[in-house]
């Protein structure tokens, strides 16, 4: 996946995940908690799919790097440049 | 404990407000209308495993009081309790705002729970060869016992006691109960006390009611939950709500509230002798000893709602039971039965079955048991209404009988205000 297409991956997820929130004006360098009403259990929710829909296993002392968009682009990248965009 | 006009009004308990979703209605006049005109809420249904069958469903709106997440997160159980707990309180007139959260408790009957989200995740975990770490960080909230009544508490603010009633079939009289006991022992001033289902959702009740010989089949939806009819072949797994806005009525009185009715009497009791089968022994115990706390004789009871769910045993066992109690000389009292428009909406149901005849006070009719079209002689009572509604005039007592597995029998008597 390429760094655009693991965004729109990351907004497919927070659209299950954060259904009442308007996504269209996400800022992809303020962190998600800024914008959005997301508490520990959604970025467990981000974490759990992207392990089901990828394999994806992400150590929980990375989950830091989850903060943002940016960061979580950034940090998903390497780990899925091999995978392909689904859907 | 008695429970009647002797005692002072600290003690006396009175229902002052109404919310349910029934397979057959959304609100109380919805609902009433449909009995009193003989609309079934039993529609096709089908669930993993099991494959085609038939259940009463609900189709109330979900997102009235929650956001989509709300609803993703919880249970459907906690989507149907939030969703009566809010009408009930909107139906109490309770300035809610300025209301003292705290001092509000919440008491809702289950028949079980878990068992959907369970399935659930069992189902999806299969796909991923049955590697746990896919198994979800949601399944512990959403399966712990209190979880309908803690999503109440957590969406309405409500910062009193709030838990679950585990009681099979007998929860929703159960959660009323224990929400008037709260209310006496003053560990709050409102009470939203009864019961929910989301019985339909998880496979298990369906495949387990069917191994047993107890899930009904009709080639017509609306025919195949039929108590007291010979023909009938067992239940319909219904789910839904009802909860009601309990207080005592010296707090009713003094905010004017509308009262639907008071609790004249209730009774528990435990059959002690078998895991499903009932007890009719235990059983007219329990409703005997519910008009003695009411301080009133069987005869006085105007309308008597049925548990009967459609199986041979259970529907012959409750009239030996009735029979005990009323015998012939009750020649004014009336039997009808809810669960053959709905089905058994399980921890709902005797919550449910209740409101359905809450409105008799205003309205003096008796609804009738549908679906009868040859009476099973053993359940041949006098004062059956069948098919057809009974104008009875002026009601004063209602009695309502709710029983379940493992021989849990429970019985409230509500008295026109």
């Amino acid at each position: 996946m390429t760094l655009a297409e693991i965004r729109e991956e990351i907004i497919d997820i927070l659209h299950d995940i954060a259904p009442d929130e308007d996504l269209s004006e996400l800022k992809d360098d303020v962190d998600f908690r800024e914008q959005l009403e997301l508490d520990s259990m959604d970025f467990l929710d981000i974490v759990m799919e992207l392990r089901k829909r990828h394999r994806v296993q992400i150590p929980e002392e990375d989950y830091g790097e989850l903060a943002s968009m940016h960061r979580t682009v950034t940090y998903l990248e390497p780990l899925l440049k091999d995978v392909a965009r689904v859907s | 404990m008695i429970a009647n006009s002797s005692q002072p009004d600290r003690q006396r308990i009175v229902i002052t407000g109404v919310g349910l979703t029934s397979p057959n209605g959304n609100h109380l006049q919805e609902f009433r209308q449909n009995l009193l005109q003989g609309v079934s809420g039993v529609v096709p249904y089908n669930i993993r495993y099991v494959g085609d069958t038939l259940a009463g469903i609900c189709d109330y709106d979900e997102l009235r009081y929650q956001k989509r997440k709300e609803v993703r997160r919880g249970t459907r159980a906690g989507s149907v309790g939030v969703y009566c707990a809010h009408e009930t309180i909107r139906d109490s007139g309770i300035d809610w705002e300025n209301q003292d959260k705290s001092r509000v408790g919440v008491y809702i009957g289950l028949t079980e729970h878990g068992n959907v989200e369970t399935e659930n995740e069992v189902y999806q975990l299969k796909g991923y060869d049955y590697d746990t770490t896919y198994w979800s960080h949601h399944h512990n909230p959403r399966t712990v016992a209190n979880n309908p009544a803690g999503e109440v508490s957590l969406n309405l603010g409500i910062t009193g006691p709030h838990y679950t009633i585990g009681a099979a079939c007998a929860a929703g009289n159960a959660g009323l109960i224990q929400g008037a006991q709260m209310l006496r022992l003053e560990e709050c001033d409102i009470a939203i006390g009864g019961g929910v289902s989301e019985s339909i959702h998880t496979f298990g009740i369906f495949a387990s009611f069917k191994s047993q010989g107890a899930l009904a089949e009709h080639e017509d939806p609306v025919r195949a939950s039929r108590p007291f009819d010979i023909a009938r072949s067992g239940i319909v797994v219904a789910e839904g709500g009802c909860l009601y806005t309990l207080e005592r009525l010296d707090d009713a009185r003094r905010r004017g509230a509308n009262i639907y009715g008071e609790l004249l009497g209730y009774s528990m009791n435990s059959d002690a002798s078998d895991f499903v089968l009932p007890n009719p022994e235990r059983q007219a115990e329990c409703i005997q000893q519910a008009l003695r706390r009411a301080g009133l004789a069987a005869e006085e009871i105007d309308v008597v709602s049925t548990h009967a769910t459609g199986t041979a045993s259970g529907d012959q066992q409750e009239c030996e039971a009735l029979r005990q109690v009323f015998g012939e000389r009750c020649e004014n009292t009336f039997f009808n039965n809810t669960k053959s428009y709905i089905g058994h909406a399980m921890g709902a149901a005797g919550a449910l079955e209740l409101a359905g005849n809450l409105t008799a006070f205003e309205d003096g009719i008796c609804h009738p048991t549908i679906n009868v079209d040859e009476l099973d002689t053993v359940c041949d009572l006098a004062g059956l209404v069948l098919n057809e509604p009974r104008e009875l005039g002026n009601v004063r007592y209602i009695l309502n009988n709710s029983f379940g597995m493992l021989g849990i029998n429970s019985v409230v008597i509500i008295g026109k205000f």
